[in-house]
């Protein structure tokens, strides 16, 4: 029998803010441990939380990106377990009220080539909330040791429906969402460093079935790697069970990286029960409709939604969108250029994707650091379009603007490469490729196009490279029509 | 008047301070000395640190050299109940838990009185975390009340209406969960006032019930208390709960204040359980205040009959949340030969906790457990609302609520621990103004046939703190009850 999987996600978000969810106290990574912290981090007797005003204004950002309702009233609730990482032995949360509601995500499949795009679907979030991270444990033989730098980050939980299907639609869901919030300057979502952390919840069922098989929690899939051999392995091995006629029971799994396999963490019966409240130490924030649009304001075109408009606009072809858009520095400064240059979008997204990302990649820059910039690019179009140098000078000139951060005018004029645009020095130098190469002017004549190509490079060597094969091109047909 | 100076009032202090008949230093040591004299008695500190508070009283009479007086609190000696966060000092809750915990911060009242130059004087007991009516439930020691020290002091703030009682303190200051302060001040013979829920910051008051604990002053006399109130009260940035109010002078409000006014008298709080000696003493209050030209106006507030059940179902949900940071991994009490960490917290938390605390937080994670939630702490809280409709109905038609602070005169120590049911009771007339976040104070109006104090309570509108001061302070000024000092 052919089996599917339905899988769901809940993606934890670190939210990219200067100070903790409920004080004052720096957020940050890589700190020594313990030195993010203040009384309230700390969990210390008699402190009080005090909302961050800014990371309200993310998660409102995050909801409006993904068209998710946004609550009229942002209310508190309190989460009670108890766990070493976890300083109050609660986590400050939001439970039956979560700011954000509904919403969708448009993630793209992979094409049938990289060249290729693939198909797009949206998938749909049932909610978005906001909450406090907690510390990180580290194990040792004998004892545990606790760093409260992470603890009490905004932190934001997306969950989604199950639409998902595969774990390449699972990986497509997580690239989508890394982007926009990345675009967004939202989180930089390096799951390397925590800011983004997956658990998925996966089920199984015949194909063609519409009701649900038993939910298996996986948890733990903190990179990209992680991730894809989870939720694949999860599934080949639900599928099996199945398969072989074996029933599932609904519990938590850990995926287990160094094993590539997962293993049970808690039953059902051993779930937890959090004893929700409303947080008495704090009040509800009230989400009106101008803060909301003041937001929906603040935020950028997003990544699928700027390459469909580059590739309707500028006619931009999916290899240089697909290179240009995810990354929204190298957007800006493309869109920078084709602003300057509309008409010539694609050379320059060509310049950009092959030439600048190249020596960029070789130098180990980013974009922003680039010493090219995008009027810079503009101008070497230009020399070309033109005709004032060829494709090849321009090669050239690209690299030495790289090196120097010179204009490419300048160092066409340093370098004295500006082509030849005198036309009477270019008709002798016609008339004696035409006159030296009578064979090739008779091939020519009697069709054969390659001929012609002979007596241009001709040309082009009597004039050291300085001539427009444009105009070589044209002069010879004209002169030997004559 | 020839009051000793540990027995004066702050205001009176202030004046004398001001008019350099004493001085700080000269008020410090009289406080210390009468403290070592009755403290033997009383045993209202946890800690105190003589020397420190010498050294700051020194720092007050220099300021005040210098003419940089800080107000009417510089120099004036304020014992803190062990609740409250100074930085450098235990913090306790007279508790195992915190029996070694020193605070690393300041509470924002403690901030706010380091302003004012007042004199931060002591560690005062308390009922474990601030669960109880009588002192008893420290995990230290008994105070004693100054009045009889066979009797309690009331509680939770116990050490706090006893120092100042028994003058081991100008002014002291305590916390109200559901009558902490006012109960002890009525059986004590002093002032005490709940404020307004949201007028004086939560920031640094260790959390019992976060939605009823208000922090507020025990004093002498109304005006010391409208004092202290207006030196710890407005909004603070560290609490979310605090409220942007414009602060009045209180103490002026308590001179300025003239009859008559509308009193409302709820039948319910006259009922059943109310000692006929303190039901005398506050009839005889509602008469002065009708001589005084005062309407009295019958009232009900229908819905008190439910205000303990709702008190212990929401105080103690909080409390089981509140209190879950007491695990011993960071801070505090750690048992030493935990196999694990689930070993640690069982472990840590039955050795730290004593038994009143634990029999809360197990009622309170009962109360909020799934399947309950909307049968318990749901429902309490829809109740909870009614009880506060009762109120602002009532103040459509009256300035202030009067009724007795407490059903009974100081009981007598060991006379209710057995029986928590009983020990609740105490508090079924101060619970009320905490659910419905309204202030309250108690006043002396009696002393009974036992020659034990009898309080007068009065409840206000919401931030109606001025009024009410200026309605306790009337019938002080006619009365000679705040005058009356324990046989010690």
């Amino acid at each position: 029998m052919d089996y599917e999987a339905v899988i769901g996600l809940e993606v934890h978000v670190q939210i990219k803010t200067r100070s903790k969810m409920f004080t004052a106290a720096p957020a940050g990574f890589g700190e020594a441990p313990n030195t993010l912290v203040d009384p309230v981090v700390l969990g210390l007797p008699g402190v009080l939380p005090v909302m961050n005003h800014a990371a309200i204004e993310q998660i409102i950002r995050t909801g409006l990106m993904f068209g998710c309702s946004i609550a009229p009233v942002c209310k508190w609730d309190r989460k009670n377990y108890f766990y070493p990482d976890s300083p109050k032995n609660y986590q400050i949360s939001q439970y039956d009220q979560p700011i954000c509601v509904g919403g969708t995500v448009e993630i793209e499949l992979p094409g049938p080539s990289r060249n290729v795009m693939g198909e797009h679907k949206h998938i749909h979030l049932t909610r978005i909330h906001l909450e406090e991270d907690v510390g990180k444990l580290t194990h040792f033989e004998n004892d545990s040791l606790v760093d409260f730098n992470r603890a009490g980050t905004p932190l934001m939980e997306i969950v989604t429906e199950p639409d998902l299907r595969t774990p390449e639609e699972v990986f497509a869901f997580l690239t989508a969402l890394r982007q926009a919030m990345v675009c967004a300057g939202i989180s930089d979502c390096d799951m390397e460093k925590g800011q983004l952390r997956c658990d998925a919840n996966i089920s199984v069922r015949p194909r063609g079935e519409t009701k649900l098989g038993t939910k298996i929690e996986l948890k733990n899939l903190n990179s990209i790697s992680g991730v894809r051999n989870g939720v694949t392995f999860e599934i080949e091995r639900q599928i099996g069970i199945v398969a072989a006629g074996g029933s599932l029971t609904q519990e938590t799994r850990r995926w287990d990286l160094e094993a590539n396999i997962s293993t049970p963490m808690r039953t059902k019966e051993m779930a937890h029960d959090y004893r929700y409240f409303p947080d008495p130490d704090l009040m509800p924030v009230e989400v009106d409709e101008a803060w909301k649009d003041r937001l929906r304001a603040t935020l950028p075109e997003l990544p699928f939604d700027r390459q469909r408009r580059l590739m309707e606009s500028f006619g931009l072809p999916y290899t240089i969108t697909s290179v240009v858009v995810p990354d929204r520095p190298l957007g800006e400064f493309f869109d920078a250029a084709a602003a300057a240059a509309p008409k010539q979008a694609q050379k320059i997204g060509n310049w950009i994707v092959n030439d600048l990302l190249r020596e960029l990649s070789a130098a180990g820059r980013p974009i922003t650091d680039s010493p090219v910039r995008p009027e810079a690019i503009v101008g070497l179009v230009g020399l070309v379009e033109e005709g004032a140098i060829n494709s090849n000078v321009a090669k050239e000139v690209f690299v030495e603007m790289f090196r120097t951060g010179e204009a490419p005018g300048a160092i066409v004029d340093r370098k004295g490469l500006r082509q030849s645009l005198d036309t009477g020095e270019l008709e002798a130098w016609c008339r004696e490729a035409i006159e030296k190469n009578p064979k090739s002017v008779e091939d020519f004549r009697a069709g054969k196009e390659n001929a012609l190509n002979f007596l241009k490079g001709q040309v082009m060597r009597m004039s050291k490279g300085k001539a427009n094969p444009k105009a070589v091109d044209d002069l010879l047909r004209a002169l030997m029509a004559g | 008047m020839s009051e000793p100076l540990h027995y004066r009032t702050a205001t009176d202090l202030a004046r004398g301070l001001a008019a350099g008949e004493t001085s700080a230093e000269e008020v410090a040591r009289a406080v210390i000395e009468r403290t070592q004299a009755v403290e033997p008695k009383v045993r209202a500190f946890h800690h105190r640190d003589e020397e420190d508070a010498l050294e700051q009283a020194r720092a007050s009479d220099r300021r005040r050299a210098e003419g940089r007086c800080l107000g009417p609190l510089d120099g004036i000696p304020v014992g803190i109940k062990d609740v409250l966060a100074v930085e450098g000092q235990p913090l306790t809750c007279s508790s195992k838990m915190l029996e070694n915990f020193v605070a690393p911060y300041d509470a924002t009242v403690i901030r706010r009185l380091k302003e004012r130059g007042a004199v931060l004087w002591g560690r005062l007991n308390m009922d474990e975390f601030a669960m109880g009516s009588s002192t008893e439930n420290s995990a230290f020691q008994v105070t004693a009340n100054p009045w009889d020290p066979e009797r309690i002091p009331g509680g939770s703030s116990g050490g706090s209406a006893a120092a100042c009682a028994a003058g081991e303190a100008i002014l002291t200051l305590g916390s109200d969960t559901g009558g902490s302060i006012r109960q002890p001040a009525a059986l004590c013979g002093i002032v005490g006032m709940k404020p307004t829920y949201g007028l004086v910051s939560r920031y640094g008051l260790v959390a019992f019930a976060s939605s009823l604990d208000q922090i507020g002053p025990f004093a002498r006399s109304v005006e010391d208390a409208a004092l202290l109130i207006g030196a710890i009260a407005g909004h603070d940035p560290l609490d979310s709960t605090s409220y942007r109010a414009e602060i009045p002078d209180y103490a002026e409000a308590v001179r300025s204040a003239r009859p008559p006014w509308k009193i409302g008298i709820p039948g319910e709080y006259f009922g059943e359980g109310l000692d006929p000696e303190v039901r005398a003493a506050v009839e005889l209050a509602i008469e002065f205040y009708r001589a005084e030209g005062c309407e009295i106006i019958d009232i009900s507030l229908p819905h008190t009959q439910y205000a303990v059940a709702v008190y212990y179902i929401i105080a103690t949900a909080e409390a089981s949340s509140n209190l879950a940071r007491y695990d011993g991994v960071r801070y505090g009490h750690r048992a030493a030969e935990a196999k694990d960490a689930v070993d640690l917290y069982f472990q840590s938390r039955a050795e730290g906790f004593g038994s009143e605390v634990k029999r809360r937080i197990i009622l309170g994670t009962y109360v909020l457990s799934s399947g309950y939630y909307d049968a318990y702490y749901l429902r309490a809280q829809k109740v909870r609302t009614l009880i506060r409709q009762d109120f602002l109905e009532a103040f459509k038609r009256v300035d202030a609520v009067l009724t007795p602070t407490s059903p009974v005169p100081a009981f007598k120590r060991g006379e209710r621990t057995s029986d928590p049911l009983a020990m609740y009771l105490s508090d079924i007339y101060t619970i009320s103004a905490n659910l419905a976040g309204l202030p309250g104070i108690s006043v002396p109006c009696g002393l009974s046939s036992g020659h034990l104090p009898i309080g007068l309570q009065l409840i206000g509108q919401p931030f109606g703190e001025a009024g009410l001061l200026g309605m306790a302070g009337h019938f002080e000024r006619h009365h000679d009850h705040h005058l009356k000092r324990p046989p010690l």
